[in-house]
């Protein structure tokens, strides 16, 4: 609990509101200390600790696979070379299975996404208050330490995917082919406008939902997280109700955090499963 | 919660680790596995090839242990052999030594017993002589008697 005088309400807020950079209604830039605040800044503005969470991440997660490969030989694997040979070839296997076509993007491509959104996801394992109240000590007003319950970094990798898949889409099929292939079917040509309309959401949906899939799960993850942080919140001395709620939180949060690592795996996988088959179907011509 | 420009910053991040991951993560490790599956199909190839030849070793390792107790018996049955016909030469050779021994010790003999009756001979025709000459009360010319002396000497 970041502070006795916060209300349930005000505790929750707090902890869903990112630290927010921008351009603030007095007309300085700087950070913004209410969620209001945050809100008026509009489009440029960006959520730092989204920003530093995930890049710091995506840096180690580098750091970590460029360190095997370069240290990688071709005796017994140990440590950490073990860990990663185990991860390209988990992902390697992956790959193979659903996508058909040649590209050596693919591969490179779901393992950043896997590995790059399971640690994301995984930060959601730290205790709840831990980060904040650090951060607060800090002068830090807010600060949401997983990147993926950030709609912003869910979008963010959703549009590099969806960029990625237009990209691959015309360059297989040709500008013409891709046309063809959101005009013509499935009613032939005397459909097109309802052609149109039904390959077009088709397409569109393909990034929301990669996007949506992801926060919300992280988010309702992380929600209740912060609830079941509220029970003990309450605490009022060692009353009856008091010791139960506590005892209550850290079973809950435990169970919670055990299910969560499911989660979080399964999260990350679904995000790379995804995007490969979109990479699949955007090599291939289907008629 | 508000869609802001950390959107592009996170597509461009996300860009940029794919292009890294691409470039410096992928291809290294990709090949040292490959090479390493190479590695391991040689060996066990090699293996196989190991297991066949110690077939063959042990086959012919049998073989020439065969070989070799053939041989041996041969030697020694040859030695055998020799040795039999060496005692059989010996043998013959020691029956002719003996034979020569004994008729040389024969002849030595003969010799002696000539030698012993010639003595005796003369000392019996001088005992004869001497008997003789007692009987006849005088000497006996032994010029005059010689022929008969020597018919007496032949006689004995």
């Amino acid at each position: 609990m970041s502070s006795e005088a916060h209300t349930s309400a005000e505790y929750i807020k707090h902890h869903l509101q990112n630290l927010t950079y921008g351009h603030l209604q007095d007309g300085t830039w700087g950070i913004a200390h209410t969620p209001e605040e945050a809100k008026a800044m509009g489009f440029w503005a960006l959520n730092l600790d989204t920003l530093f969470m995930s890049l710091l991440l995506g840096v180690v997660l580098m750091f970590v696979f460029r360190r095997a490969a370069t240290s990688i030989n071709t005796g017994a694997p140990n440590g950490l070379r073990n860990f990663c040979e185990w991860a390209v070839e988990f992902i390697d296997t992956s790959v193979r299975g659903s996508f058909s076509a040649k590209n050596d993007m693919v591969a490179p491509l779901a393992l950043t996404i896997f590995f790059w959104v399971f640690a994301m996801n995984l930060m959601d394992l730290l205790p709840i208050d831990y980060v904040p109240l650090l951060m607060h000590e800090l002068n830090v007003p807010f600060f949401k330490v997983v990147p993926s319950t950030d709609p912003n970094a869910t979008f963010g990798m959703a549009i590099g995917v969806f960029l990625l898949v237009l990209y691959y889409s015309v360059k297989m099929k040709g500008v013409g082919g891709f046309v063809g292939e959101l005009t013509l079917q499935p009613f032939g040509k005397w459909g097109m406008p309802v052609n149109l309309l039904l390959e077009g959401v088709n397409l569109i949906a393909k990034p929301i939902s990669l996007a949506l899939r992801l926060f919300g799960n992280m988010y309702a993850g992380e929600m209740i997280f912060i609830l079941i942080a509220l029970m003990g919140g309450t605490w009022a001395g060692m009353t009856l109700g008091s010791t139960t709620l506590y005892g209550s939180q850290i079973v809950l949060s435990l169970g919670w955090a055990i299910f969560h690592i499911l989660i979080v795996t399964l999260q990350a996988f679904i995000f790379m499963t995804l995007t490969v088959v979109y990479m699949d179907m955007a090599h291939q011509e289907h008629h | 919660m508000n869609i802001n420009a950390t959107l592009l910053a996170q597509t461009i991040m996300f860009a940029l680790f794919v292009w890294f991951c691409m470039k410096f993560v992928w291809p290294p490790i990709m090949a040292a596995l490959e090479q390493r599956k190479k590695q391991i199909a040689e060996g066990l190839a090699n293996a196989e090839k190991a297991k066949l030849d110690l077939e063959l070793a042990a086959k012919r390792s049998t073989e020439i242990l065969r070989e070799a107790k053939e041989k041996i018996s041969e030697i020694v049955n040859n030695g055998e052999k020799r040795a039999s016909e060496i005692i059989e030469a010996a043998k013959i050779q020691a029956k002719v030594e003996g034979d020569r021994i004994i008729a040389g010790a024969k002849a030595e003999i003969d010799q002696e017993v000539f030698r012993a009756k010639e003595q005796l001979r003369t000392q019996v025709s001088a005992i004869a002589l001497a008997g003789a000459s007692k009987i006849l009360g005088r000497e006996i010319d032994a010029k005059t008697h010689n022929d008969l002396l020597d018919k007496l000497v032949s006689e004995i």
